[in-house]
């Protein structure tokens, strides 16, 4: 279980995490909400122990994340960037292996990289070749084998449609809900892409001003009377959320 | 002032953070291999080159001045002592500086703007130990190599010219540059290669790992590096030539 408790982060003055508390079960695949700019990957970031909050607590199975505790914690868990993240130098094998090759099951790095690459429906003759050879869609799937590589406990989706086209995007979706659900690992994804939210989510989070302004789970969406969530489900522009410019 | 101050203190932290890595496991051999292959095999051409028609130069310069006073015999002492001790770890760390130092900073950049250092750490991978300490190492210990080849080269440059052009006898040459050179010149060549693949390849990592986002970030980032190291290299190189030479 991951807990969030008062997590605050300000940059140059600037507050965007103002106070979260979240909870997120075992096994459960939470997806957070929000618009542009909400504070959703500087959250991410926190829990993973890339940025540290100013104040507040994060805790995994009770233990508090510290700086000292953070490489323990990162080891059980998996991440999918945004822009996929991929190592340039490195071809599309290594990226996936690239903590076995640092661990115990380095000589079955490429046979595990392999069949992590065919787990998101990617062929094994790609193993050999260098992230810019690659689409877009490819290299998110790549980013995801990536992932699941080293079996986590937790998986981190940042953003994972972002910049591919409908169907690539479903396909990404799919693919995320199956891995969650055959691996049975906890997840946290954050999106403003209604379609992933639909297909990968048990609950949903919407961080709105740097805070959680609802919860619940998906189901419950529908028929919440927020008007923050509301608007931000349908996409107006009539409503307390303000565009940016 | 202050801020020149902070910006100081920060690069002594990044510099103090990166050496005591070399005491912590783990290390990364792949990615030290790689680096010593970056900087010292692929930098031999330029390397070579640079101090090729330096030495030439060189050799001319010293003839035609040494002429107003009909000193020209001195050419292959002058020569000899001007690369090795001067011209041959200097221009080599200007080079260094603008093939390593540049390339370095620009990947690490980059890295950071495409999330791939983050992606590092959530593999558990410290990002001194894999990125910086290897590529430091790498042009600490490369450096005097090729600081030993430019010397070398240059050298060859000069006796060609004199040889071929200038009339000098080839064996006596020779003779007068095995002669005239001390193993102090040569250490102190040696060493200031050292110190300025240190600086050279630190100076990259620090600019690519605080590079601003963007890709006028890592533009910033790769031009400030250059600038930084080649400035920082002559400055080493005065103290250096004070602390050997000095009397």
């Amino acid at each position: 279980m991951i807990t969030l408790s008062g997590i605050h982060k300000t940059f140059e003055g600037n507050p965007v995490l103002r106070g979260v508390d979240l909870t997120v079960g075992r096994g459960e695949s939470m997806v957070i909400i929000g618009g542009s700019g909400s504070g959703k990957s500087v959250l991410i970031k926190c829990i993973l122990g890339l940025l540290t909050p100013d104040i507040g607590e994060i805790t995994i199975d009770g233990a508090a994340m510290t700086p000292k505790s953070q490489t323990g914690f990162l080891d059980r868990f998996g991440m999918l960037f945004q822009g996929g993240a991929l190592f340039d130098s490195l071809p599309v094998w290594q990226n996936v292996a690239f903590r076995l090759l640092r661990g115990p099951q380095k000589a079955q790095a490429r046979e595990i990289a392999v069949a992590k690459l065919a787990q998101v429906g990617l062929k094994a003759d790609i193993a050999d070749r260098y992230p810019s050879e690659l689409s877009g869609g490819m290299q998110k799937r790549v980013g995801l084998a990536r992932a699941i590589a080293a079996d986590p406990e937790v998986i981190f989706f940042d953003e994972p449609t972002t910049g591919l086209d409908p169907i690539m995007a479903g396909v990404i979706n799919d693919l995320i809900r199956n891995v969650v659900t055959e691996l049975g690992v906890t997840a946290i994804t954050i999106t403003h892409d209604m379609t992933s939210v639909d297909t990968i989510a048990d609950k949903v989070a919407m961080l709105h001003d740097g805070k959680i302004r609802w919860t619940g789970a998906k189901s419950a969406m529908e028929t919440a009377d927020d008007p923050y969530l509301t608007q931000f489900i349908a996409g107006t522009t009539d409503g307390p959320i303000k565009a940016r410019w | 002032m202050l801020g020149a101050l902070a910006a100081l203190g920060r690069f002594a932290i990044f510099t103090g953070q990166t050496i005591s890595h070399l005491a912590r496991p783990p290390f990364y051999g792949g990615a030290f291999g790689q680096a010593l292959i970056q900087i010292g095999y692929f930098s031999l051409p330029v390397v070579g080159l640079t101090a090729f028609f330096t030495g030439g130069a060189l050799a001319l310069q010293i003839y035609s001045g040494g002429a107003r006073f009909s000193a020209e015999a001195v050419v292959p002492q002058i020569v000899a002592i001007g690369m090795v001790r001067e011209l041959g770890p200097v221009l080599v760390g200007l080079m260094i500086a603008a093939r390593v130092t540049s390339s370095i900073a620009a990947e690490i950049a980059t890295m950071k703007v495409t999330e791939q250092i983050d992606a590092l750490v959530t593999l558990s991978t410290h990002p001194m130990k894999y990125l910086t300490l290897p590529r430091v190492l790498a042009a600490t210990l490369m450096m005097p190599l090729l600081v030993a080849v430019g010397d070398t080269i240059g050298i060859f440059g000069g006796y060609l010219v004199s040889t071929q052009r200038l009339g000098f006898n080839a064996a006596s040459y020779m003779q007068n540059t095995i002669d005239f050179l001390e193993v102090l010149d040569i250490t102190s060549s040696l060493a200031k290669g050292a110190v300025f693949g240190f600086i050279a390849a630190i100076v990259g990592c620090y600019y690519g790992m605080t590079s601003e986002r963007g890709a006028m970030g890592v533009g910033r980032a790769t031009k400030g590096a250059v600038v930084a190291a080649s400035v920082l290299i002559l400055a080493a190189n005065f103290f250096l030539t004070e602390a050997f030479f000095s009397t």
